[in-house]
């Protein structure tokens, strides 16, 4: 194990979680970010799937790295990543079809995640094979508990439910309590999204500007 | 009196310096000494600065006593929707008094909510406190339903200080109006407490007070609500009891709607005030009018065949919230345009936008908020081109001359 992870690893795979956060940090793959978390199953699925693809995509273009040509490496990028996602939205059309409903467009969108270009092209071309690996589990996660933490809050407060769970109890409405709805609109999610940016900023000073 | 309450702050003025006991609320301490008294460092003392005794605390309270009328009268106006509902005469007094009891938990929860806010932002900030909120916090309870229940108020009140002010550097520094960016909250979150035919009338007791059963031919609806869902083309506007009602009744303001928003005659009377005093930009003001009215008529002209369309020009200044939003809302000096032609424009197109969205989105009956929202985002782009083409057409005329 000691071997596996070494400190540098570590890094790799724990550093997109805060520090080098793909959403909150690089600030990429927001539009998707807004998309897909009104409910929380549906951002489950969609961190899931985003992180097994970037994953096995840092691992295939890392292996071909260095046969592929420079010129066309964005092409060779693209089939591979548009490869891994169909397979994954074929699974998730075969075993999950309510979420894939849900996700609609999203799940084929990924193809255009800037996260996974970003990480192919900067990370990838010009590492290992388990480092590329480690370092797409590390965006994937980083960028998954964002979208899970954002939906939590607009399904809890916009629907009252978690996955689709009644938490809020009844007595509560009957009491006069409303669901948010503002919460079910995309602009909150920016807001929230912005809040998780503030509380990270005020806590590390290294990212304040 | 004025000499003793000066003796009375200057005695425990020390407490709240660096050093004394309770430094830790000293911008507390300074907020409410900077209200009660100008404060000596308004411009400096040397150089050649214009010396006025006016800042922005004495300003705020002239807006304040501008929106009286417009309060006072929404609190009689509450208590007589409410018993014209029920089809009672209660006489002046209680008729007021049920008024002002259900408006002033508004007011309170508004003020508690926001300055509370305020007060913990200028702490954390180290500053001093910002006198902003004393207006928005008179005009967030003119703009709400009477019926909104106060803890939305309180969230939305809230959210707007924080997300539309504090985080922008507080009072000066925020791009949309905040009181607007309440009701807008309240809109979109809780849209079936903010419209529809059961949120403008209260219809229940208010502390014991009043209650019962509206009579047969009650309808909850304001008039724009009316003119939203009416079938046909042309229709007469009616009362809360179904009395069929013109543009004077829209004018006086005995109709249903949000508080302080019904009386064109009570909104003119604040306009007055801050026109005369010049608070508020009259440049600003007339060209909202200008460009609703126009806007208005073109429809009445050439507009699709709905009620609202054939609704009469002038009608559409005195019902929903035109007028007040075009005499407190635009006007705000942090939010508008401030370049002289840029004002023009400005106000002109928040009348056009409101008509606009009244007449061809029927879910959004009252399009005054999203008008003055929307030019809110526009102002400082038309400024910086209105201040372009002021440089451009000097740049010309100089090296004509050379």
């Amino acid at each position: 194990m000691s071997k596996l992870m070494s400190a540098k690893t570590k890094e790799i795979l724990l550093g997109p979680l805060a520090k080098n956060n793909p959403i909150t940090v690089q600030v990429l793959g927001i539009c998707s970010a807004l998309a897909v978390t009104a409910k929380l199953e549906p951002a489950v699925v969609m961190g899931i799937s985003v992180t097994i693809i970037v994953a096995f995509g840092n691992v295939i273009i890392s292996l071909l790295r260095n046969t592929i040509p420079n010129r066309i490496r964005i092409i060779v990028q693209l089939v591979v990543i548009a490869a891994l996602v169909t397979i994954v939205s074929e699974i998730l059309k075969a075993f999950a079809y309510d979420v894939s409903v849900q996700l609609s467009v999203y799940i084929g969108l990924i193809i255009t995640n800037c996260i996974l270009m970003g990480r192919l092209e900067a990370f990838a071309m010009s590492n290992r094979p388990w480092e590329s690996f480690i370092d797409g589990l590390g965006n994937g996660f980083g960028y998954a508990w964002i979208l899970v933490a954002v939906a939590f809050f607009r399904e809890l407060l916009g629907s009252g439910t978690l996955f689709g769970y009644q938490v809020i109890p009844q007595a509560l409405y009957d009491a006069g309590y409303h669901n948010n709805g503002l919460m079910i609109l995309p602009p909150m999610a920016l807001i929230l999204v912005a809040c998780i940016i503030w509380v990270h900023r005020a806590k590390d000073k290294e990212l304040q500007e | 009196m004025s000499n003793k309450l000066r003796k009375l702050v200057d005695k425990v003025k020390p407490h709240f310096l660096p050093g004394g006991k309770l430094e830790k609320l000293h911008s507390v301490f300074d907020g409410f000494e900077t209200f009660l008294f100008v404060p000596n460092t308004t411009a400096s003392k040397k150089g050649a600065h214009i010396r006025d005794a006016i800042d922005s605390k004495r300003t705020m309270s002239v807006v304040i006593v501008a929106l009286l009328p417009a309060l006072l009268f929404g609190m009689y106006n509450v208590g007589y929707q409410h018993y014209l509902a029920i089809g009672q005469d209660a006489g002046f007094w209680s008729t007021f008094v049920y008024g002002l009891l259900a408006v002033l938990p508004i007011i309170i929860v508004s003020y508690v909510v926001g300055l509370g806010i305020e007060f913990i932002a200028a702490q954390i900030r180290g500053s001093e406190i910002h006198e902003g909120f004393l207006v928005t916090g008179m005009l967030i309870p003119l703009i709400v339903p009477v019926d909104t229940p106060l803890w939305m108020i309180a969230i939305a009140t809230a959210f707007a200080v924080i997300f539309a002010k504090e985080v922008f550097g507080g009072t000066g520094m925020n791009i949309f109006n905040v009181a607007l960016v309440t009701r807008a909250f309240l809109f979109f979150a809780y849209p079936t407490h903010m419209s529809g035919n059961t949120v403008w009338v209260r219809t229940g007791t208010t502390f014991g007070l009043g209650g019962g059963t509206p009579v047969d031919s009650y309808t909850g609806a304001t008039v724009l609500g009316e003119l939203a869902t009416a079938s046909s083309g042309n229709i007469q506007v009616i009362d809360v009891v179904g009395n069929p009602i013109g543009f004077w009744d829209g004018f006086l303001g005995l109709i249903p709607g949000s508080i302080g928003e019904t009386s064109t005659l009570a909104i003119l009377l604040g306009a007055a005030l801050i026109l005369f005093t010049g608070v508020a930009s009259w440049k600003v003001m007339l060209s909202v009018f200008t460009g609703g009215a126009l806007m208005a008529y073109v429809f009445n002209l050439f507009g699709p065949d709905t009620a609202i369309a054939h609704f009469p020009w002038y009608n559409h200044l005195v019902y929903g919230g035109f007028a007040f939003g075009a005499v407190f809302m635009a006007t705000d000096p942090v939010t508008s345009a401030r370049t002289e032609i840029g004002k023009w424009i400005y106000g002109f197109m928040i009348g056009a936008f409101a008509i606009i969205i009244r007449v061809l989105n029927p879910g959004y009956p009252e399009g005054m908020m999203l008008a003055i929202l929307f030019m809110n985002i526009f102002a400082p782009l038309i400024d910086y081109y209105v201040v372009n083409a002021n440089i451009k057409k000097r740049l010309k005329r100089a090296t004509k001359k050379a």
